[in-house]
């Protein structure tokens, strides 16, 4: 995790430890300088980007900084400025305003008249359609990089063989795209992206236009190719709405609403403790973060919360067990019976939210921390019934059927 | 001329299988009646010919100079719209050239033009006494009309519209989502251009030539206004077909049948070209 700030305002904290950077920064941002690594940041510069556009109803007005080898997730509804950005950095979109330097070259500076063509960005674009050339075969596709930056057939041949193993699609090479699955397509894609090593991989809502049976496995390599060992340390910008991507793939979260940066920081604490009530609401899960662990995992605090992993997960590997509110049910007394995980904890607020009321629970000091933040959606006849108010000491409990237990960015 | 969206198996299945859908009746009446329009005088064609002289009908010295010479100056002037009408819709389909409208419909005229109007328009400009052709016949010597060459522009003049709609609308509906994606994977604008843009759209291209190709065989009014009807250098098949038809019809039914199977072999070829060539 690095200590790459974003927002306005936090901008020149990018090489210094968090803490000397802003008073106005808020603890729970403050406790990521234990484990930056601004020395690695230093060396290898990520990305740094402003961009100030004026887009339909609205000014997009972000700063962006990722680090060497970080994955950001940028979150946000349809027409925060997502997009924008996205295509500010890739060059595809020229802005009103906007700085973009990414491993040392400026790749786009409006006030000196600077704008990098596409071609010669190193900047990669993985979109949800994945875009594969239709005549050319999955093998062709992902030797095109290669094969533009010069190397000969044998070698960018060899260049692609590696990548479609990489991604398990080696048996496809020769298919066409119309003979792949989307699921297929997407894997060639990602291996075409990642076979020319940009200095910075896009990915536009990667998982969007996939079945839903098919994005976990996904999501699932892409996670594997972009953090671990095979490219060594891939810096990455993902636009997604899908909480589940950020909490996959991301190191840090930023929440983008009305071309703003509303709110940002380490991807579970973020989610967890949505600051903001657009956070809350495209969060909407409860997340608890932890490590993996025979039937579930392994709370910081050593406590176990029992779920099923949605993919194979190491024992000690970082990971997050995501539950819904709504599958969150509330007691007074300690509950007898069946769900596995119980917890107690002090409620802190209550938020009427359309059909539900959502009971915010606070740390309560008498069991586990991990309840802290979690939420609960219950009937507002069940409020009535259990005649809660904040500052009650209440029961959480959630079936470990209700549990999934993902790899987490860190 | 359209192709499968990428990564789409659904289309595949579609191109492939019947899915049980019926067209309405009402369909139908007027489909056949169309079909009718157009195959019932071929038709007509054939009955009327006289098969007996046939083979001497087409092979006398007019008609092979003429289908000798449309040929040619068929094949040449298709290459000339692909030379300038591919990158024309290019311009056409992928440039923010203000007035753009407007330049679409100056060059779609020709569509909408009479031809003999289009073939007056060139005689008034490249014709010895018109602004350009005097100019060339004084620095060069060269007089446009009524030769070869006068045939070979008349006919592009005619045709070449038909490769840019053709061709634009191919690059209208591939969109430049694909050039993007090749220009992030570091392709240089030509790179892109030579290998996704022209691969992506071929189809559209070889229909759109087949098009041009096609209106150029069949050229007229353009030709004999512009060219006129000298046997050997300009007179084309329709222009003989036109002349027997006033002596010698038993020629021009026979001529005019060749031109037919003419056009059909080069549609059925590329057609299944366009179906199969490119995968």
């Amino acid at each position: 995790m690095s200590a790459a700030g974003a927002g306005p305002g936090s901008r020149e904290g990018h090489r210094e430890p968090r803490r000397a950077v802003d008073g106005a920064l808020r603890a729970d941002t403050a406790d990521t300088a234990d484990t930056a690594d601004t020395a690695d940041t230093a060396d290898n510069p990520g990305l740094a980007a402003r961009v100030t556009t004026r887009r339909g109803g609205f000014t997009l007005d972000v700063a962006v900084e990722v680090a060497h080898g970080e994955v950001v997730a940028v979150l946000g509804p349809n027409g925060s400025g997502k997009s924008t950005l996205l295509g500010t950095l890739a060059g595809l979109f020229d802005p009103e305003s906007a700085t973009v330097t990414l491993a040392d070259r400026v790749l786009t500076d409006t006030d000196a008249g600077i704008t990098v063509p596409v071609h010669r960005r190193r900047v990669g674009l993985l979109s949800q359609q994945a875009l594969l050339f239709p005549h050319l075969t999955a093998h062709e596709n992902v030797a095109f990089g290669p094969r533009c930056a010069g190397q000969g057939r044998r070698a960018a041949g060899a260049v692609a063989d590696r990548w479609l193993a990489e991604m398990g699609v080696a048996e496809l090479a020769d298919r066409r795209p119309s003979e792949l699955s989307g699921g297929q397509a997407q894997r060639v894609a990602i291996a075409r992206a990642l076979a020319v090593e940009p200095d910075l991989l896009l990915l536009d809502e990667p998982f969007a236009a996939l079945d839903v049976d098919a994005a976990p496995a996904v999501r699932a390599v892409l996670r594997r190719v972009v953090r671990d060992s095979v490219v060594g340390g891939q810096t990455v910008l993902l636009v997604t709405h899908d909480v589940l991507d950020a909490v996959v793939l991301a190191d840090r979260l930023v929440v983008l609403a009305d071309g703003e940066v509303v709110e940002q920081g380490p991807t579970a604490e973020v989610l967890a403790r949505p600051r903001s009530g657009f956070a809350a609401r495209i969060a909407g899960l409860d997340l608890v973060t932890g490590t993996a662990c025979a039937g579930g995992l392994h709370t910081l605090d050593g406590t176990l919360v029992s779920g099923a992993a949605s993919e194979p997960l190491d024992h000690g590997d970082p990971a997050v067990a995501v539950f819904a509110p709504r599958s969150v049910a509330v007691h007074r007394e300690r509950p007898a019976g069946s769900p596995r995980n119980v917890v107690p904890v002090r409620l802190a607020a209550m938020e009427p939210q359309g059909e539900v009321v959502r009971l915010r629970a606070g740390a309560s000091g008498r069991g586990p921390a991990w309840g802290e933040g979690l939420a609960a959606d219950v009937t507002p006849a069940a409020v009535a019934e259990l005649g809660v108010e904040p500052g009650d000491e209440l029961w959480f409990a959630v079936k470990a059927t209700e549990v999934a237990v993902h790899p987490s960015g860190r | 001329m359209t192709r499968a969206a990428p990564s789409s198996p659904r289309t595949r299945s579609s191109r492939t299988g019947s899915t049980g859908h019926t067209l309405p009746w009402p369909v139908w009446v007027p489909a056949v009646v169309g079909f009718g329009l157009i195959a019932v005088p071929v038709a007509g064609l054939v009955l009327r010919a006289d098969w007996p002289n046939f083979l001497t009908l087409i092979t006398s010295d007019a008609a092979l100079d003429a289908l000798r010479l449309s040929l040619q100056t068929g094949l040449t002037s298709t290459a000339l719209c692909l030379l300038f009408g591919t990158p024309l819709a290019l311009v056409l389909a992928r440039s923010d050239l203000p007035g753009l409208p407007v330049w679409r419909s100056i060059v779609l005229l020709p569509l909408v033009l009479p031809p003999v109007v289009g073939g007056l328009t060139l005689l008034f400009l490249l014709g010895r006494t018109g602004p350009v052709g005097q100019l060339l016949d004084a620095w060069f010597g060269v007089t446009v009309p009524f030769s070869t060459v006068a045939v070979v522009i008349a006919q592009t003049f005619v045709a070449m519209p038909f490769l840019v709609v053709s061709l634009e609308g191919a690059l209208r509906t591939a969109g430049d989502r694909y050039e993007a994606v090749a220009a992030t994977l570091g392709a240089s604008p030509m790179t892109a251009l030579r290998r996704v843009t022209i691969p992506v759209v071929l189809p559209g291209l070889v229909s759109g030539a087949v098009l041009a190709f096609a209106r150029a065989l069949g050229e007229f009014g353009a030709t004999v206004a512009f060219a006129g009807s000298l046997q050997g250098t300009t007179r084309t098949l329709p222009l003989l077909i036109y002349l027997d038809s006033q002596d010698d019809l038993d020629s021009a039914v026979a001529l005019s049948l060749l031109l037919v199977v003419v056009a059909v072999v080069v549609i059925v070829a590329t057609r299944t070209r366009d179906a199969s060539g490119v995968r």
